[in-house]
């Protein structure tokens, strides 16, 4: 399903590892009780939140909530006619007073991340709010840093990141191509 | 030395159906009056005329219309009896006569005698002026006939109005024998049209709109056939518009009736579907185009069914005659919503053009096209106009039947603007007018269909 | 950016043409399944954010909608204007009495003095069909119809569709009964040609003197009737046996008053839904009504406010489906119509 010029930067297992990494991470920088609400963006945000939601699982016996948020409606450039639906968001919990993560699959602009922000102040007041992406790929237009990074990928602005997941595409992988 | 009040029409074809002409011919006027029409040209004939040269042609007795709203007195915003006459003269029409449903309704000598003056000073083409039914036009009480027959009305109506009193009716028609004159009834049952605002059927469905049945038509002209007969007076019947109706008005005519019946060019040409404002083109969903007003008319546009059957009724001789029922309105009437609408179309500068079509595509002869417009509504009035016979008016219309143009409203002679047909291409059209023998209408065709 | 998704909606696989930014909505006739389907979804979103806690977005800030309402209306004109508030938009109510505007002029005034504030949209309801379709020619603003006459109530048709699909998935292939005054009812012209686009199979019963004169009962509409395929059946039972939705229309006295029935009783008897006639249809059959409704004559109490009545969602999902309508024709980057052809990624 790959387009001829596309190019591999991460195979599944790259996708594996990166992820064991930052939750790894996120365990190290956050001490219990403090444990995380991670929040993924819509749609394959959700996903890479799940899986380390599981990892955490894993590694410390105890599994952190996950929500998810789809941020469309707070973005500052217009995406109406991008042909997606816009998809209900859901935490099930308050995040008042609580450290959240959120988790998207690839940070570039940071007007996403922007929005994000913007939303999750209106389901309450985080105590801290970090960010885990799997591919930071630079040209950032706003103030935006990713405290947990899977993988730098500089990038040209012509250029395409495309991730794959094994629960929507079928394979883990994160390829790079041009924009056509 | 040209003589002014000589003219010398040559080598146009001729179409006089009261004459039985048609053929190249020559005709020949002089003060005002037809003083001969020949068929050889002869160029010493021609000595002290002025010479107008019409080849290529056709040369009509001037158009009589028996159906138009000039507006005037009272409504001078929408149209006045100068600029009515000069759209009447832009659409070959040399006579028109005028409703009486004006502000103070033509209901007595006073009024009418003020339109003929006004007339005389201000309108370039003849005007007869047709009386009221009843007094007001409020259908209740008898307009004085006689002494609007005796102020020179060609006839009565309550156009606009329907005479709903059946025993008014009767008695108008009945008590009209004493002048002779015809008894115009506008045949509209309101409360079978039920508030309707274009016809019932498919179309008014789609678009939500209240549709009256063609029946609100039919039985009202059925009424008026059957008291016609039961009076033994004469009915015109105006706008005929539903196969119903025509079914009737023959089998009347069978029987003997002293009948006549109009048909406008609207009727004959446009149908239910150019409410969709695409000119009659029917949309898979209804656009931003639709609820065109300029479509809103009584009787309403009806289906194509109906169409086809006025089309050769009129052929067929059953409909006597056309005439435009040209009802000039002003933008703040049209311009809103369907419901608030004004009824009515301005028909005169397009009439001829838009059924000049029925001729191309053989729905009927141009004899018969022309007989409809001008010996028959004469024989009507009972005057002596529409032919080019020595001695009568010197009313002569100029057609051009290759001319090509499309219609654009804001160049009528007419104040208003008003029509379905804008931006609606034509082939034929009128380029001169003569009445009396002055030339009072005259345009040059942009294009010309040489194919 | 946009990924490939195999979850995908199915539109988004339909064509190649991209969804069409619109300007206006004036009638669902103008729209595509996919089209619908896009705004059920979005919808489906919005529904969401009006169960938070803070139902705010700042999606629509700085636009400003005019509800302009020529007909008594709370419950829609409320609907519209908290559903463009939750969007953030600012919501300015105009009510006019179409009876005391005389003529057209006026109306057309109040559009242009409208289109010298250079609004972003005007929702608009008029008693005479067609009144959006003439104020969209004279003014830039989209316009939402809310409403026109007896013609069309697109809305309220996407709101029904959506809360059917919400209780019974798919809505191809699913009977959808109506029953009542269709002559006079644009909720009832709306809601045929929705559920028609999204593949249900719809009927109708009701009154002779309730149709258009052109519609017989017992036969099945021509497709160039603009309602192709919707059967007329002679009796409520036919039209409610088997079906999944049960859509009953408020019948109104004028109806009485102009000769059409003979009493609202009749009426009730003979047609008035009641749990008799709702045990025919299917057994999770969902009970709609447009509101507001008059219990006791086309509808029940008990069948108002049964297990099987979903008229309370109908309300709420009101709101939700007009954030998705306002959305879409107001947000930024639609403000411009752009027609992209297939083949083509520029804007025209």
């Amino acid at each position: 399903m790959a387009s001829g010029n596309n190019k591999v930067l991460l195979t599944g297992d790259g996708v594996r590892r990166a992820l064991t990494r930052i939750s790894h991470e996120i365990l190290e920088q956050n001490a219990a009780p403090d444990d995380p609400v991670l929040v993924g963006l819509q749609t394959r945000g959700v996903h890479l939140a799940r899986r380390i939601a599981e990892n955490i699982e894993h590694i410390e016996g105890y599994e952190p909530i996950v929500g998810s948020l789809d941020p469309r409606l707070w973005r500052d450039d217009p995406q109406v006619a991008s042909g997606q639906p816009l998809m209900p968001s859901d935490i099930p919990t308050s995040v008042d007073g609580r450290l959240v993560v959120i988790v998207d699959d690839v940070l570039y602009t940071g007007r996403t991340i922007r929005a994000a922000m913007e939303a999750l102040l209106d389901f309450g007041r985080a105590s801290r709010i970090q960010l885990a992406v799997l591919v930071d790929r630079g040209h950032r237009e706003l103030p935006i840093r990713p405290d947990f990074i899977g993988k730098n990928i500089p990038t040209s602005r012509g250029e395409r990141v495309q991730v794959r997941m094994l629960e929507i595409d079928g394979e883990d992988a994160v390829l790079i191509g041009e924009e056509h | 030395m040209v003589a002014r009040n000589k003219l010398a029409i040559t080598g146009g074809r001729v179409i006089d159906p009261g004459e039985e002409i048609d053929q190249i011919s020559d005709v020949l006027i002089s003060n005002g009056r037809i003083e001969k029409v020949t068929r050889k040209t002869d160029e010493s004939k021609f000595d002290g005329y002025e010479v107008i040269d019409a080849t290529g042609m056709i040369i009509s007795p001037g158009f009589i219309d028996l159906h138009t709203h000039l507006r005037d007195p009272g409504q001078e915003w929408k149209e006045t009896i100068s600029s009515g006459t000069r759209a009447a003269a832009s659409g070959g029409f040399t006579t028109v006569c005028a409703m009486p449903n004006t502000d103070p309704v033509q209901d007595s000598a006073s009024t009418v005698e003020d339109v003929i003056r006004r007339a005389a000073l201000d309108g370039i083409v003849r005007v007869l002026p047709i009386g009221a039914i009843s007094v007001g036009q409020r259908g209740n009480q008898l307009a004085p006939m006689g002494e609007l027959a005796d102020a020179g009305v060609i006839g009565f109506s309550d156009d606009g109005n329907p005479v709903e009193d059946a025993n008014l009716m009767r008695q108008a028609l009945a008590y009209s024998a004493e002048v002779g004159l015809p008894v115009i009834n506008h045949a509209e049952d309101k409360k079978i049209a039920g508030g309707g605002v274009m016809t019932a059927g498919l179309v008014a469905t789609r678009l939500g709109l209240a549709g009256a049945p063609n029946e609100a038509e039919t039985a009202m002209v059925a009424r008026d056939l059957y008291l016609a007969e039961l009076t033994e007076t004469r009915l015109h019947i105006p706008h005929i518009s539903t196969i119903g109706s025509i079914e009737v008005l023959r089998s009347a005519k069978d029987r003997g009736v002293n009948v006549t019946a109009e048909v406008t060019p609207h009727h004959l040409t446009l149908n239910e579907e150019w409410v969709f404002g695409l000119k009659g083109e029917v949309p898979s969903s209804v656009g931003l185009q639709s609820y065109d007003t300029n479509t809103r008319v009584n009787p309403p546009l009806r289906s194509k069914a109906d169409v086809g059957a006025l089309v050769d009724a009129l052929r067929e001789g059953v409909i006597d005659i056309i005439a435009t029922d040209h009802a000039p309105h002003a933008a703040t009437d049209k311009v809103c919503t369907y419901n608030e609408a004004a009824p009515g179309i301005n028909a005169l500068e397009t009439a001829f053009s838009s059924v000049f079509v029925l001729v191309d595509s053989e729905k009927i002869s141009l004899v018969r096209l022309i007989e409809s417009l001008t010996t028959r509504p004469a024989s009507i009035l009972g005057r002596d106009l529409g032919r080019l016979r020595k001695g009568f008016p010197a009313d002569v219309t100029f057609i051009d039947p290759l001319a090509l143009w499309v219609v654009d409203p804001s160049t009528f002679a007419s104040k208003s603007v008003n029509t379905p047909l804008a931006g609606v291409e034509m082939t034929g059209q009128v380029v001169r007018t003569i009445y009396q023998g002055k030339t009072v209408f005259q345009s040059q065709p942009q294009v010309r269909n040489n194919g | 950016m946009a990924q490939q998704s195999t979850a995908s909606p199915s539109y988004l696989e339909q064509d190649a043409i991209a969804f069409q930014p619109r300007r206006h909505l004036l009638d669902v006739d103008d729209l595509s399944a996919s089209e619908i389907s896009g705004l059920l979804d979005t919808a489906k979103g919005m529904l969401e954010i009006t169960a938070r806690d803070v139902r705010k977005t700042p999606a629509l800030r700085g636009k400003t909608i005019i509800t302009m309402f020529f007909e008594n209306s709370t419950r829609t004109r409320v609907s519209f204007e908290q559903a463009g508030k939750i969007l953030g938009a600012d919501v300015i109510n105009i009510t006019a009495s179409a009876s005391s505007v005389s003529k057209g002029e006026s109306l057309l005034n109040t559009v242009k003095t409208l289109q010298a504030m250079q609004i972003d949209a005007l929702v608009v309801r008029h008693p005479h069909s067609g009144a959006p379709y003439f104020i969209s020619n004279h003014i830039d603003a989209s316009i939402v119809n809310a409403g026109d006459g007896t013609h069309a109530h697109p809305t309220q048709s996407i709101l029904d569709l959506f809360t059917v699909r919400a209780h019974l998935g798919n809505i191809s292939g699913k009977k959808i009964a109506i029953i009542g005054d269709i002559l006079y009812s644009r909720v009832a012209r709306s809601d045929i040609i929705a559920f028609q686009k999204m593949g249900a199979e719809v009927v109708v019963s009701c009154p002779n003197t309730l149709l258009p004169d052109e519609w017989e009962l017992g036969s099945t509409l021509a497709l160039e009737s603009g309602f192709g395929g919707l059967r007329l059946v002679k009796s409520v039972e036919e039209a409610v046996d088997g079906a999944d939705v049960v859509m009953p229309l408020r019948i109104q006295k004028e109806r009485q008053d102009a000769g059409r029935l003979p009493s609202l009783r009749e009426y009730s008897v003979r047609w008035g839904i009641n749990s008799q006639k709702m045990a025919l249809a299917n057994d999770a059959a969902l009970l709609l009504h447009p509101g507001p409704m008059n219990e006791g004559v086309e509808i029940s109490s008990e069948v108002a406010h049964g297990a099987q009545s979903v008229v309370e969602e109908q309300v709420r999902n009101g709101v939700a489906v007009r954030m998705a309508v306002l959305y879409t024709l107001c947000a930024p980057g639609n403000s411009v119509p752009v027609i992209r052809n297939a083949g083509s990624s520029e804007p025209n």
